[in-house]
């Protein structure tokens, strides 16, 4: 299979906490890796390493062949990356339209030139991207939400709205932090539906999740990870019954 | 029939300078003090080229209007690694530095005896004298000052000023360049803040830097959080009230070294009255006490 992401030798410490340790990885086009691992493991900071909000002290991570090791977020996102945060994180001022929209990439309209010029072309893609937005929200079946804030959504519609700002982004990697903690089983149901759809539209997907079931239930394979090392991989079934995973949890 | 026109004059001045504070603090939440330094700036550059060479209004208020924003990105890149108060504090520094420069650099510009005599405006022949004719002329900076920042804010860049305000991590995660949205943001207002200098300098004819000190700054703030940040028609509710209020002290009958002292009073009871029980003032759509947990 092609390789989307490669991680090499990742060290990550922070005052003497070692958060990731020689930590390696891979990931392929069009699968979805659970990553899983007890609180504390390095999970969510790989994601930040990932990502570039923490720099790494040592190691390589090239994504498409690009090397995107000590670059911005901003940055990284544009080659493709899009992630979902632990403590969900949406512009909770805005509506949910606004949010969306927010997450297209290549906006003319974001340029303030185009503010003052040229901005029919600006309006065309605009309103192209109002369209998109708006049939993502209908095929999950909130667009009666659309012109609320979404600070007024329940939290599993706000965890639903931060996986269709990822999919807006149209990013080939989705870093998804958790994305079905804490919510009711229906829409539990509905994000994992979205996620298993996504190797299908040629996208990749990291998934960090405590919910084992879940993890079995949308994973091919599953890297398993404990004080910033990676312990075990393999099929859900492989890593749950190996028995350094379980000597890990025993701790 | 004067006195009102001065008024009004003042209302537009004041309204320029709360619309383009408005777009760095109240859109994007970054709270500056150091406005009043940028409409100082914008004055004392059209004054000087006026007194100078004598040069033309138009390219005066260009010329203002660039200088100014050059300036601006000069605050915006600190903003980019201090933030909060501390952004406030290094605000605070450059606008002092700025009064400091005016006030001190005599050969240049007059120091405290500030500059005279500078020219009334001429635009395409027409003299602009008459305190009507002010008054038109501010109406449509005014005008199109507005006009430019509702374009901005109601554009997708507006759009990612506004996700800035509410979580800077979140927004660069979208890969929105943070940073180069911010310094732009700056150049913009300060080179806004510049107009109202260039009509202040030629509508008084006079400058000293005793008009462009911090008080004039927390003003200028007053205005966009009474008004109400987040919202250009608050900065224009906020300006005229704000500027209208103490002139009814006058009609009390106050002696003008009192009523001085009661107007900074009412400008800070009035902040102390909105913090508390309208953070987001007249009709605005952003409180700056509200606690947000972003990093």
């Amino acid at each position: 299979m092609d390789n989307l992401l490669k991680i090499q030798n990742c060290n990550k410490h922070f005052n003497g906490i070692i958060a990731l340790d020689d930590f390696s990885c891979e990931i392929s086009k069009n699968e979805i890796v659970g990553l899983i691992g007890p609180n504390g493991a390095g999970k969510s900071t790989l994601f930040n390493v990932i990502t570039g909000f923490i720099s790494i002290d040592s190691g390589q991570i090239t994504f498409n062949n690009h090397t995107i090791t000590k670059k911005a977020p901003n940055k990284i996102n544009k080659f493709g990356i899009s992630r979902t945060f632990q403590g969900l994180r949406l512009i909770r001022q805005m509506t949910v339209l606004d949010n969306i929209l927010l997450s297209f990439k290549k906006q003319p309209g974001e340029h303030l030139e185009n503010v003052f010029f040229k901005n029919k072309k600006a309006k065309e893609i605009e309103s192209e991207n109002k369209r998109k937005a708006l049939k993502l929200l209908k095929d999950t079946g909130i667009e009666d939400k659309a012109n609320d804030l979404a600070d007024d959504l329940s939290y599993g519609q706000q965890k639903l709205l931060s996986l269709l700002c990822c999919l807006a982004s149209d990013a080939e990697l989705l870093l998804l932090d958790e994305p079905i903690a804490g919510i009711n089983p229906a829409m539990i149901e509905k994000i994992l539906f979205i996620i298993t759809e996504l190797p299908k539209k040629g996208k990749s997907v990291i998934l960090i999740e405590h919910n084992m079931d879940a993890v079995s239930q949308v994973c091919e394979r599953v890297i398993f990870m404990d004080t910033g090392k990676k312990i075990s991989e393999g099929t859900p079934e492989e890593v749950r019954n190996d028995p350094k995973v379980i000597e890990a949890y025993l701790e | 029939m004067t006195y009102l026109l001065h008024i009004f004059i003042l209302i537009g001045i004041y309204i320029i300078l709360s619309l383009s504070l408005n777009l760095i603090a109240g859109y994007t939440g970054i709270l500056s003090m150091a406005h009043a330094a940028f409409y100082g700036i914008g004055a004392y550059i059209a004054a000087l080229m006026a007194l100078n060479f004598n040069s033309p209004f138009i390219l005066n208020l260009f010329l203002a209007v660039i200088g100014s924003s050059i300036l601006g990105a000069l605050v915006g890149i600190p903003s980019l690694r201090i933030k909060d108060d501390y952004f406030i504090i290094a605000t605070f520094a450059f606008q002092i530095i700025i009064f400091n420069i005016l006030n001190n650099l005599v050969s240049f510009t007059g120091g405290p005896m500030g500059l005279p005599g500078i020219p009334q405006p001429v635009i395409f022949g027409i003299k602009i004298s008459s305190h009507f004719s002010f008054l038109v002329l501010t109406a449509i900076l005014c005008a199109i000052t507005y006009f430019i920042c509702n374009k901005i804010v109601k554009s997708p860049f507006g759009r990612i000023l506004k996700a800035i305000r509410e979580d800077e991590v979140f927004t660069k995660s979208l890969g929105k360049n943070v940073s180069a949205y911010k310094v732009k943001i700056f150049m913009i207002s300060s080179g806004l803040a510049a107009i109202s200098g260039v009509m202040y300098a030629t509508y008084i004819t006079y400058i000293d830097p005793t008009s462009f000190t911090l008080m004039e700054s927390i003003f200028i703030i007053s205005i966009v959080i009474i008004g109400g940040a987040g919202n250009l028609k608050g900065s224009i509710v906020g300006a005229v009230v704000l500027v209208m209020l103490p002139e009814i002290l006058r009609f009390v009958g106050l002696p003008n070294s009192i009523a001085a002292n009661i107007r900074q009073m009412l400008y800070g009871g009035l902040l102390v009255v909105f913090m508390l029980w309208r953070p987001q003032g007249f009709i605005g759509e952003y409180s700056f006490n509200r606690n947000n947990e972003n990093g």
